[in-house]
C-alpha cells in the first residue's frame, strides 16, 4: 500500500515553472528524504502536495484516496522561519493550534484537548516549557514545539520542512527519536533535508529533486555519487573519499554540497 | 463642570457614551489583528479612503442620510484596499509607497470634492467635514444606535472567530493545511477593518481612525503576551479613549472629537510604554540593574 502518490505534478510562479512532471509513490511506513539544491523546489513540492498553492497539473492521492478526501491523515511541520516567532502567544497554545480540527470552529478547546496537547510537549521535553512566549524559546525548542503541533495533530503522513536547520544536537535527536517512533507506528515520514552527511543514517528512502525528479526509491540504490553531480550540477565536492566511495562510485556519507 | 453635567444627564448624550465606548472596544480588538497581520498601514489607507466615497454619495443623492454616506464610505475604502493590492502585483512598487499614493490620490479627491460640495450646496454647508476629524456632538440618535449595534456585533463576530483568527495570523500555511477557510478568514477580517472604519469615522474622522485602530493594542503589547487578554486590554484601552474623547469634545464647544480619542489613547500608550510589565522601559531598566 503507497501512503502517498504523486503523478504528473508540475507547478509554475508567474508563469515560472519551479516544479516539472514530478512522479513518486511513497511506501506506507517509511522515512523519505528530500534532497536537492537551494530553490530546488523542496518546499514548493511539499506546499503543492498539501494544497498550499495551486499546481497546474497532478494528482495526489494519500492511501489511495484523493488528497481532499483526506485532508485529516495529513500533518505538517512548516520552516520554522516561516512565521513571526514575537506573535503574542505561548507554547501550548501553539501545540493546541494542532487540535483546532478536532475542537471545531466557534468552540474553545476543552480539558481534554488541553491534556493531550500537554502529552504533545511532553514527549518532546517542552512540558517546562508550556506557558513560555514562544520568543523566549531558542531556535530548537521553536522547532520541538512544531513537532510537538505535529504529534498532537496526530496524523498518518507527515511532512517537515527542514526540521533540522539550526537545531541543537539535542533536539536533532529528538527529531529523529520522533521520525522512528513514527516509522514503529507504520505512520510515513517525508523530510526535506539538506545535509548529505546524515542522509544515509537518517532515511530508508531518498527522492532527488532539482526542478524535475532525479531519482526515487531505497537509500542505497538512490544516494550515489552519479545521481548527487546530475541533481546539484556537479557542485559536489568529497570531503573525504572512503574505500566504499571510491569502488562502488557510491556516496556514502562524506560529501558535502558546495555552495558559491 | 455644569456643562459636563448637564450632558450627562442628556439622553442623547449617554446614547454617545455608549456609543463611544462600543466603538473603542471594538476597534481595539479589531486593531489588534490588524496590528498583527502587519496592516497598519493599509488601515490607514482604508480610512483615508472612506471620504471621497462619503462625498460622491451626498452628490448622487444630495441628501445627508448617514447610512447611504457610509455605504460610500465602505465601497472606496474597499476598493483602495484592491487598488493597493494591484499596484503591488502588477508592478515594481513597494507595499509602502503603494499605500501612499493610494491614500493621496483618494483623500487629495476627497477634499476636493468635499470643497466643491462646501461651496455649492444650498444653504449651510452640508456639515460633511465633521467626516474629517469627527465630531461626537453632531451625531443624533440614530447614528449612535447605528455605531453600537454595528460595533456590538464586529466584537461578536470576533469572538467567534477568535481561535480560527489566530492561527491564521500566526501561521497560515498550517492552518490552510488543516483545512481552515484561510481566504474566507483573511476576507472576514478585511471586512470587520472597512467596517469599523464605517462606522467610526463620523465620531473619530478619517484622518484619526487607523490611530484608534493600532495605538490601543500597541499599548496592549506591553502587557500581556497572550493574544486573547491582548485584544480585550486593547478594547478596554479603547472604550476608555472612545469616552474621553466623546465627553470632553462635548464638553469644550467646537473641539472636533477625534484628536482627543487619539490623544488619550497616545497617554495610555506612553504610559504602558513606560511601566509595561512586558517590555515596559521602566521595568527593563530596573530588570537591568
Ligand atoms: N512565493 C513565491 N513566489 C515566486 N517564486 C517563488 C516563491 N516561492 C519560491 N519561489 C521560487 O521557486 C523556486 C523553488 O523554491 P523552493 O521550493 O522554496 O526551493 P527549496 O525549498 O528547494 O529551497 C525558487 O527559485 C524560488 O525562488
Ligand atoms: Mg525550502
Amino acid at each position: 500500500m503507497h501512503a502517498l502518490h504523486v503523478s504528473d505534478l508540475t507547478v509554475s510562479y508567474d508563469k515560472k515553472p519551479v516544479l516539472e512532471d514530478v512522479s513518486f509513490s511513497i511506501p506506507n511506513g517509511s522515512i523519505t528524504g528530500i534532497i536537492g539544491p537551494n530553490g530546488a523546489g523542496k518546499s514548493t513540492l511539499i506546499k503543492s502536495i498539501l494544497r498550499l498553492i495551486p499546481s497546474i497539473t497532478g494528482e495526489v492521492k494519500v492511501y489511495g484516496e484523493p488528497y481532499a478526501q483526506q485532508k485529516k491523515l495529513i500533518g505538517y511541520v512548516p520552516q520554522r522561519s516561516e512565521v513571526d516567532w514575537d506573535f503574542p502567544t505561548n507554547a501550548l497554545d501553539v501545540v493546541l493550534m494542532g487540535r483546532y480540527r478536532h475542537i471545531g470552529i466557534f468552540k474553545r478547546a476543552k480539558k481534554a484537548e488541553i491534556t493531550w496537547a500537554r502529552e504533545c510537549l511532553q514527549k518532546v521535553g517542552m512540558l517546562g516549557y508550556a506557558e513560555r512566549q514562544i520568543s523566549q524559546l531558542s531556535g530548537g525548542q521553536q522547532q520541538r514545539v512544531f513537532l510537538a503541533r505535529a504529534l498532537a495533530q496526530d496524523a498518518m503522513v507527515y511532512f517537515m520542512d527542514e526540521p533540522f536547520s539550526g537545531v541543537d544536537a539535542a533536539t536533532e535527536r529528538a527529531i529523529i527519536q520522533l521520525m522512528k517512533n513514527w516509522k514503529q507506528e507504520g505512520k510515513t515520514v517525508i523530510v526535506v533535508h539538506h545535509d548529505l552527511q546524515t542522509v544515509e543514517d537518517y532515511f530508508d528512502h531518498v527522492l532527488l529533486l532539482n526542478k524535475q525528479l532525479v531519482d526515487f526509491g531505497e537509500t542505497p540504490k538512490v544516494f550515489t555519487l552519479e545521481n548527487l553531480e546530475k541533481t546539484y550540477g556537479g557542485k559536489i565536492a568529497f570531503l573525504q573519499k572512503t574505500p566504499s566511495t571510491e569502488k562502488e562510485h557510491h556516496a556514502h556519507g562524506h560529501l558535502a554540497f558546495e555552495s558559491e | 463642570m455644569d456643562t459636563l453635567l448637564s450632558s450627562l444627564s442628556n439622553a442623547n448624550f449617554q446614547w454617545v457614551l455608549v456609543g463611544s465606548l462600543l466603538l473603542g472596544f471594538a476597534s481595539g480588538v479589531i486593531g489588534s489583528f490588524v496590528l498583527l497581520k502587519k496592516q497598519s498601514l493599509i488601515s490607514d489607507a482604508m480610512a483615508h479612503a472612506a471620504l471621497p466615497g462619503v462625498c460622491i454619495m451626498f452628490l448622487i443623492f444630495e441628501v445627508k442620510s448617514i447610512p447611504i454616506l457610509l455605504i460610500g464610505a465602505a465601497i472606496t475604502s474597499f476598493l483602495a484596499t484592491q487598488a493597493i493590492q494591484f499596484i503591488i502585483n502588477k508592478s515594481r512598487i513597494k507595499t509602502d509607497a503603494a499605500i501612499g499614493i493610494i491614500i493621496s490620490v483618494f483623500f487629495g479627491f476627497g477634499i476636493v470634492l468635499l470643497t466643491y460640495i462646501q461651496q455649492n450646496s444650498t444653504g449651510s454647508q452640508a456639515g460633511l467635514d465633521t467626516f474629517i476629524f469627527g465630531q461626537a456632538a453632531s451625531l443624533v440618535k440614530s447614528d449612535v444606535q447605528l455605531i453600537t449595534g454595528g460595533a456590538f456585533l464586529l466584537v461578536l463576530i470576533s469572538m467567534l472567530f477568535f481561535k480560527e483568527f489566530k492561527l491564521t495570523l500566526f501561521d497560515p500555511q498550517f492552518a490552510k493545511g488543516i483545512g481552515l477557510p484561510v481566504s474566507f478568514l483573511n476576507g472576514l477580517m478585511l471586512f470587520l477593518v472597512v467596517a469599523i472604519v464605517v462606522i467610526g469615522i463620523q465620531m473619530v474622522g478619517v484622518i484619526l481612525i487607523a490611530a484608534l485602530l493600532i495605538t490601543p493594542p500597541l499599548a496592549a503589547r506591553y502587557w500581556t503576551e497572550r493574544l486573547g487578554v491582548m485584544a480585550i486590554l486593547a478594547g478596554i484601552f479603547g472604550a476608555i479613549s472612545g469616552v474621553l474623547g466623546a465627553v470632553i469634545s462635548t464638553t469644550i464647544v467646537g473641539l472636533p472629537t477625534g484628536p482627543v480619542i487619539v490623544l488619550s489613547a497616545s497617554f495610555i500608550f506612553f504610559i504602558s510604554l513606560l511601566f509595561g510589565k512586558k517590555k515596559g522601559l521602566v521595568i527593563r531598566r530596573v530588570r537591568q540593574a
